[in-house]
């Protein structure tokens, strides 16, 4: 429970009590604008995201593919900054949802980690997930967590060892970020084959809810996904949509058709 | 043994913090994706077991005397110190190494590892070419796929290297991501990696990245500091009063500094790319201008904005225009043991004009940047001063460029 609101793991057990598994939808701040992306996850939590991934632009986002890369790249040119996020963490509060910031490492270690820490959760943030942080290299980001009650979203791989999921997912606090297959961010027309697998890894080690990303787009995904894991993460899918032809409202438009299409999906593949 | 004095004798012995490994002080670490862990993990011990395997150790000598063509020599140049205060300067030739600078030095080694590791195929970026080049050829001569990843811009301004690697059958891969430079081609390598890390080795080709690089790659470069230490002291009977190297994210400087860091009298002297002056904002001289962040896996001065953004570098010299540094060079930096200063694009130009006239040795534009700086360096010691220059490669590769600063280009031969 954050200071603020819903945290991550009340939101996994009241989805588990509706017998289903989260949704949850990564838009980064500031595409196509501000407010733009402000209003895309306004949209997100109307239509079924029970957690919004806010994600914060990056210069050299390492593990995102082109789409995620050239919306980052878009809100950098179009001057979005990194306090910009902590206003769209606060928005998805206010719309009923639960927020999480996404964020590589550099921009918060640069704010300061205690600080980004005070920041997010004053703005009624329930954590952060951290792309290129591993616990090996973030004490002070457990320290920090810890004073200000927020969640530590950390990821695995199918290339973790036992040992390094026993070591990551000791440290996570929410749940942990399950990449579902090597590689980077974006839409694949499979999700399925390493992804189960490492779900059963990961609860040979940990009672740790388990959320499955990268590479998730249709409902047919996301539903075979709530078969066996806690929460379907949706990236690029959103984005792709949002930064498609026509005005913006079409595209809000879009946006909410295919979130509402994932939402029914984690409402059909429950176990 | 010593005695183990009484607690209260010696309130001093507060238990000493153990060093973190990969962290040279507060710099280094491994701030990568965790789907790279395993294989940092498996890199570190396979360079680990690999230092005391004669297998690999006598087969990397072979190399080097056989194919680098190591050692390199040392040469004096008397005709262009005459340009620096009167101080004897002397070139360590990496130069002349197989494919023309000192990158093949870690190259033939990392290869090596990536048989031994099982894996098949190599990746690198490369900024002017020249780790591209050490790795398709390697790659070429150990039977390894190959891909190297290159910034659009660099692709331009350093064609030859381009159609070097071709040849040499590797696959070039053009990034036209950011500022389409160096950091650009490191990203798309590390997503490269993180894709297929399976069966790729990614040859990261300076001291920066994730431990185990930054130590990895400067104990394969050592070699150039400790043949030029023993050859320094065989033609001059002293140890030199500075040794002094380019420094984009590294590795010929930490190849060269190494083996002195434990001689104190003998300052250590990197320079970087002052691009077109630090006021003008287009440079490289991030100890100059930066303040400590983490870019590419490595804690390390970094040229970052107010939110911690990259800040795009430039440098008249491809190799040079990194926007971060090796981690060792931020700690022996900050520990006062090297020292750090920029030459400007012009000063560049003018030192490799210069070597190019008065000894007839064409630098790359890198290592022109460690001239301009032994320029300098010499004015301010003044002719009893002994300057060791780490000649990092050859400017075969930069003639477009020197061609185009120099007004060489005949206009009406297009
Ligand atoms: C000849 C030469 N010197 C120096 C460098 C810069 O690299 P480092 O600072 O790692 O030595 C390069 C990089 O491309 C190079 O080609």
């Amino acid at each position: 429970m954050s200071a603020t609101g819903a945290g991550v793991e009340d939101v996994l057990l009241r989805c588990r009590a509706e017998g289903r598994v989260a949704l949850i939808g990564y838009l980064p701040v500031g595409y196509p604008s501000v407010e733009g992306s402000v209003a895309a996850m306004r949209v997100l939590v109307e239509a079924g995201c029970d957690i919004v991934e806010v994600g914060l632009a990056y210069s050299d986002p390492v593990i995102d593919g082109p789409v995620n890369q050239d919306a980052m790249a878009a809100a950098l040119e179009a001057g979005v900054r990194v306090d910009d996020a902590f206003d769209a963490v606060a928005a998805v509060r206010e719309a009923g949802a639960t927020p999480v910031v996404m964020s590589y490492w550099n921009l918060v270690l640069h704010r300061g980690v205690e600080r980004f820490a005070a920041d997010l959760a004053a703005a009624g943030g329930a954590g952060l997930i951290t792309p290129d942080l591993v616990p090996d290299e973030a004490d002070d980001w457990v320290a920090a967590s810890d004073r200000h009650g927020l969640d530590r979203i950390f990821l695995v791989a199918p290339s973790s060892t036992p040992e390094r999921l026993a070591r990551v997912t000791a440290a996570c606090r929410g749940f942990v970020y399950a990449a579902s297959t090597m590689g980077v961010t974006g839409a694949r027309s499979s999700v399925d084959g390493d992804a189960r697998g490492l779900v059963e890894r990961v609860r040979a080690v940990s009672d740790i809810p388990v959320c499955i990303g990268l590479g998730v787009s249709t409902r047919e995904q996301a539903a075979e996904i709530a078969g066996y894991a806690d929460g379907v993460i949706v990236g690029s899918a959103l984005v792709r949509t949002l930064g498609g032809d026509g005005e913006l409202d079409e595209r809000l438009e879009s946006l909410r058709t295919l979130t509402t299409a994932l939402a029914q999906g984690v409402r059909e593949g429950h176990r | 043994m010593s005695e183990v004095p009484a607690p209260d004798e010696d309130t001093d012995l507060v238990p000493q913090e153990l060093p973190r490994p990969g962290r040279f002080g507060d710099f280094g670490g491994r701030y990568v994706p965790e789907a790279l862990v395993p294989a940092l993990e498996q890199l570190d011990e396979a360079r680990q077991k690999a230092a005391v395997d004669p297998e690999f150790t006598d087969e990397l000598a072979r190399l080097h005397a056989t194919y680098t063509g190591r050692p390199s020599i040392l040469t004096e140049v008397p005709r262009f110190a005459a340009h620096c205060g009167g101080a004897r300067v002397v070139l360590k030739r990496e130069d002349l190494n197989h494919t023309g600078s000192h990158k093949i030095n870690n190259v033939l080694a990392q290869a090596l590892i990536t048989k031994r590791m099982g894996k098949t195929r190599v990746i690198a970026e490369t900024g002017a070419g020249q780790h591209g080049v050490a790795t398709a050829t390697a790659a070429a001569l150990m039977g390894l796929d190959c891909t190297v990843y290159m910034g659009k811009v660099d692709t331009e301004r350093q064609a030859l290297n381009v159609a070097r690697m071709k040849i040499l059958g590797a696959e070039v891969v053009a990034v036209e991501h950011g500022s389409a430079t160096l950091k650009d081609a490191i990203n798309e390598a590390l997503r490269d990696w993180v894709t297929n890390v399976g069966t790729t080795h990614y040859v990261i080709g300076t001291v920066t990245g994730p431990h185990p690089f930054p130590e990895m790659v400067r104990d394969f470069h050592a070699v150039i500091g400790e043949e030029a230490r023993a050859q320094v002291l065989e033609l001059t009977g002293r140890l030199p009063d500075a040794v002094v190297a380019c420094v984009g994210g590294g590795s010929n400087a930490m190849g060269i500094f190494h083996r002195f860091v434990e001689d104190e009298g003998v300052r250590l002297v990197g320079v970087e790319a002052g691009g077109e002056g630090i006021e003008s904002g287009r440079h490289a001289a991030r100890f100059a201008s930066a303040s400590p962040g983490v870019l590419h896996g490595a804690m390390s001065y970094l040229m970052q904005d107010t939110d911690g953004q990259t800040v795009e570098s430039h440098s008249i010299s491809a190799g040079l225009d990194y926007p971060s540094v090796g981690p060792e060079h931020s700690y022996l930096r900050d520990i006062g043991r090297a020292e750090y200063r920029y030459a400007t694009d012009d000063q560049v130009m003018e030192a490799f004009s210069l070597l190019c006239r008065t000894e007839g040795i064409i630098p790359a534009l890198e290592s022109a940047h460690a001239l301009a700086g032994a320029v300098e360096l010499g004015r301010e010691l003044g002719p009893e001063a002994l300057l060791l220059v780490n000649l990092s490669g050859r400017g075969d590769k930069d003639m477009h460029t020197a061609a185009a600063y120099f007004g060489l280009v005949d206009e009406d031969a297009r």
